[in-house]
């Protein structure tokens, strides 16, 4: 840069006319040459020199990282007889502000999906399509990326915030799919949450679609909760001191009364190893809502019971190498209200009724690499009110993933849907799914 | 009406706990169990979250060990983000406020040196760990550095039972630099010798036996080798005077077994953890296995 702009200097020199005269040109170009000269000899023994000094802290460096380790043994030896802790060997990041930041997590996902029914003309027998419950789009899409930033907040918090990106009719949209706080100092196991978040009803509820392992969520969670529930609440959560895992808890959740508290959750998980090579989760949980004018035009009193079980197997427990997942989850929707219709009031009517949903799905590791998976999906559809049917829906999906790290994996997901007596749909979705940044911690 | 109810009877249960209980120790790997064993004996509980048969990078955070965390008083790991992927989600999930930070909080890597750290944080090396390799109770020397660290430890969150940990500190520095010098003295003939490993999570142990580690069939932790990479190990395990194809006891031996069916190189399985084999009951015994494996294939 410096040389660049001496020269050019130089050259401006040598063209302009004013210094022509005397001394002679030729002198000041030699006067000129020498200076260079010795500008570069300098430049260059200054490079030397830093190389030298870099070469030097290189060696100290060495020097230190020997003498550490030399120390901690003779240290050892000496002050067994008075133990004490090391500082903690400060990490050179420790000096930088950006050290504080929170974890960034990134999901990036897409899929390309051929439906043999259009999805503009599907409907379900007995279950109005609610929320994102309807099927896949048709072609190519980007599915739902999502950005999740958490952190440590103080001694006393934990904060975490989800940003989901997705596409509807061809419009990018961000939205905050969860901004919770955590409490992580409480007495006694309990845990005390706020903010927008997933309930935790059920086993796939609280859990990201990123950690699936299909490609979509099952009928029952489409019909029953418009794929997941989440909204602004607040919920509370304990852990029983036992060898059992026992966990109970209590949401309260804004929901669409005006009292803006019109969803109430409780939920209960028990869970534990049997031998080395299993484990099990099983709940059973409540969702209690007053519903005002509901996306299927349900106005009443809704009570969803959900029960879930998980089993895993995995060969010494490495169930990232080997075994066989099996879940079921099964849903029962009680509604005593009224269908308010929307557009014409003569449709109007009493809703009262149970309905049911129930999946089951078995997911073998093959590998490291490869893991496939079957899942039976079923609706019982009610026989009288507002959405009649004699016919239950049902689907059956079969999976292969293959996984090239844990931070990348490409599915494809053959199913086949008989949402009501007179349609099927065949769908094949080839799915990419990575995940960049921090390391992903989940839940079981 | 119910919900009064169960807050009531969650409180009850929650004061019935009793306050005077032993220490409860929760430790992510069985070498930082059986350290916790070798300096607390019966003054504390222990709850061993993994075997030397699992990949602790892989474990999930399940139902059993959430309440294992949640009654812990201390949790000793080995920290350098080798239980990234469950410990931060147990802890969260316990609703245990006492291990999270500060003392209830042990990790074995931020008493020591680490080695290995990267230069260059890129996942396309694979699974890095940015704060050097954590596979660092296969050093003796380490080991007994965290010893220290955890006595110290246990004397500030157990004052009644300081003299306990003091003498048995005492008793295990003596018994661990005695055998440290055998191990040694046994271990000459393994200076200098070339390995291939299958992850690389050898390297306390070589850089303390002065071996060298010449190539590895994980060479991107986390993610499969190509076979452009295998078939040019397999040339340089073949050239290279190798002594062993060396891997850990919860490693599928197919890959190592591979390539010592392509070179003649004999492929070992170490412990790497207490547990690992038959010899490996206790500390002692994983070193004492560890060099007696790698005796016998020098053989």
């Amino acid at each position: 840069m410096k040389k660049t702009l001496l020269v050019a200097c130089i050259s401006l020199a040598l063209v302009s006319p004013a210094f022509a005269a005397e001394p002679t040109r030729q002198d000041r170009f030699d006067a000129l040459e020498a200076r260079i000269k010795s500008l570069e000899a300098s430049a260059e023994a200054m490079r030397q020199q830093a190389l030298a000094a870099a070469r030097a802290l290189e060696q100290a460096r060495a020097e230190i990282e020997s003498l550490k380790t030399a120390q901690e043994t003779t240290q050892s030896m000496v002050a067994a007889n008075a133990p004490v802790e090391a500082a903690p060997v400060a990490d050179a990041a420790g000096a930088n502000g950006n050290a504080f930041n929170p974890a960034i997590s990134i999901i990036l996902n897409g899929s390309v999906t051929h439906h043999s029914l259009d999805p503009d003309s599907y409907y379900r027998a007995g279950f109005p399509l609610v929320g994102e419950g309807g099927p896949s789009a048709r072609g190519i899409s980007l599915g739902e990326s999502e950005i999740s930033l958490s952190a440590n907040i103080d001694d006393k918090f934990y904060g975490q915030l989800t940003l989901a990106v997705g596409s509807e009719d061809g419009q990018d949209e961000l939205g905050i799919e969860e901004a919770f706080i955590d409490t992580s100092s409480l007495p006694n196991g309990f845990i005390l949450r706020a903010g927008r978040f997933f309930s935790n009803i059920g086993y796939l509820n609280s859990r990201h679609a990123h950690s699936d392992k299909f490609f979509d969520r099952p009928l029952a969670y489409q019909a029953f909760v418009g794929n997941q529930y989440g909204d602004d609440g607040v919920q509370l959560r304990w852990v029983a001191p036992t060898d059992l895992f026992i966990e109970l808890g209590a949401e309260v959740f804004r929901g669409s009364a005006n009292d803006g508290a019109g969803t109430h959750t409780l939920f209960a998980h028990i869970g534990g190893d049997v031998g080395d090579e299993n484990s099990w989760l099983a709940g059973l949980s409540v969702l209690n809502a007053n519903v005002v004018a509901g996306e299927d035009g349900f106005t009443g009193d809704n009570t969803l019971y959900l029960a879930d079980f998980t089993w895993k197997w995995a060969p010494q427990g490495n169930v990232k190498d080997g075994g066989i997942t099996l879940r079921g989850e099964y849903f029962h929707d009680d509604r005593d209200g009224d269908y308010v219709d929307a557009v014409d009031p003569l449709l109007d009517q009493p809703w009262s009724g149970q309905r049911r949903g129930a999946y089951v799905e078995g997911v073998y590791r093959i590998n490291r690499n490869w893991e496939t998976g079957y899942r039976y999906d079923r609706l019982w559809a009610d026989d009288s009110g507002p959405f009649a049917s004699n016919f239950d829906p049902v689907r059956h999906s079969l999976m292969l993933t293959w996984l090239n790290s844990e931070f990348s994996l490409f599915r494809l997901q053959y199913s086949h849907d008989q949402p009501n007596a007179t349609d099927s749909d065949s769908a094949l979705t080839l799915q990419y799914q990575v995940s960049l940044g921090a390391h992903g911690a989940h839940k079981f | 009406m119910k919900k009064p109810l169960l807050f009531a009877f969650l409180l009850a249960v929650a004061q019935s706990t009793p306050a005077h209980a032993k220490i409860a120790v929760f430790a992510c790997e069985p070498e930082w169990g059986a350290l916790v064993q070798e300096l607390a004996g019966d003054k504390v509980t222990i709850d061993v979250a993994t075997s030397a048969l699992q990949d602790v990078h892989q474990i999930e955070a399940k139902p059993s060990l959430i309440a294992k965390m949640r009654r812990a008083d201390l949790v000793v790991c080995t920290g350098a983000d080798l239980e990234v992927g469950w410990l931060p989600q147990l802890i969260r999930q316990s609703g245990n406020g006492r291990v999270g930070t500060g003392l209830g909080s042990f990790r074995a890597a931020d008493q020591v040196v680490t080695l290995d750290k990267p230069q260059q944080l890129d996942r396309a090396s694979g699974d890095l760990h940015p704060q050097g390799n954590p596979h660092l109770q296969m050093d003796p020397r380490r080991v007994l550095t965290v010893a220290n660290a955890l006595a110290a430890r246990l004397i500030k969150l157990d004052p009644a039972n300081a003299t306990v940990y003091r003498q048995r500190m005492v008793d295990f520095n003596g018994r661990w630099s005695a055998a440290i010098k055998r191990w040694e003295a046994k271990a000459v003939p393994l200076k200098g010798r070339k390995v291939v490993v299958q992850h690389i999570s050898w390297v306390y142990l070589f850089t303390w036996l002065g071996m060298e580690q010449i190539g590895a069939l994980e060479p991107r932790p986390g993610v499969p080798p190509t076979s452009a990479h295998l078939s040019s190990l397999v040339d340089v395990t073949k050239s290279s005077n190798t002594l062993a194809i060396v891997r850990a006891a919860y490693q599928d031996p197919k890959a190592s077994l591979w390539l010592s069916g392509r070179t003649g190189v004999p492929a070992v399985a170490l412990p790497l953890s207490v547990g690992g084999d038959a010899q490996a009951k206790d500390l002692f015994g994983l070193f004492d296995s560890t060099i007696d494996k790698l005796l016998a294939a020098a053989k």
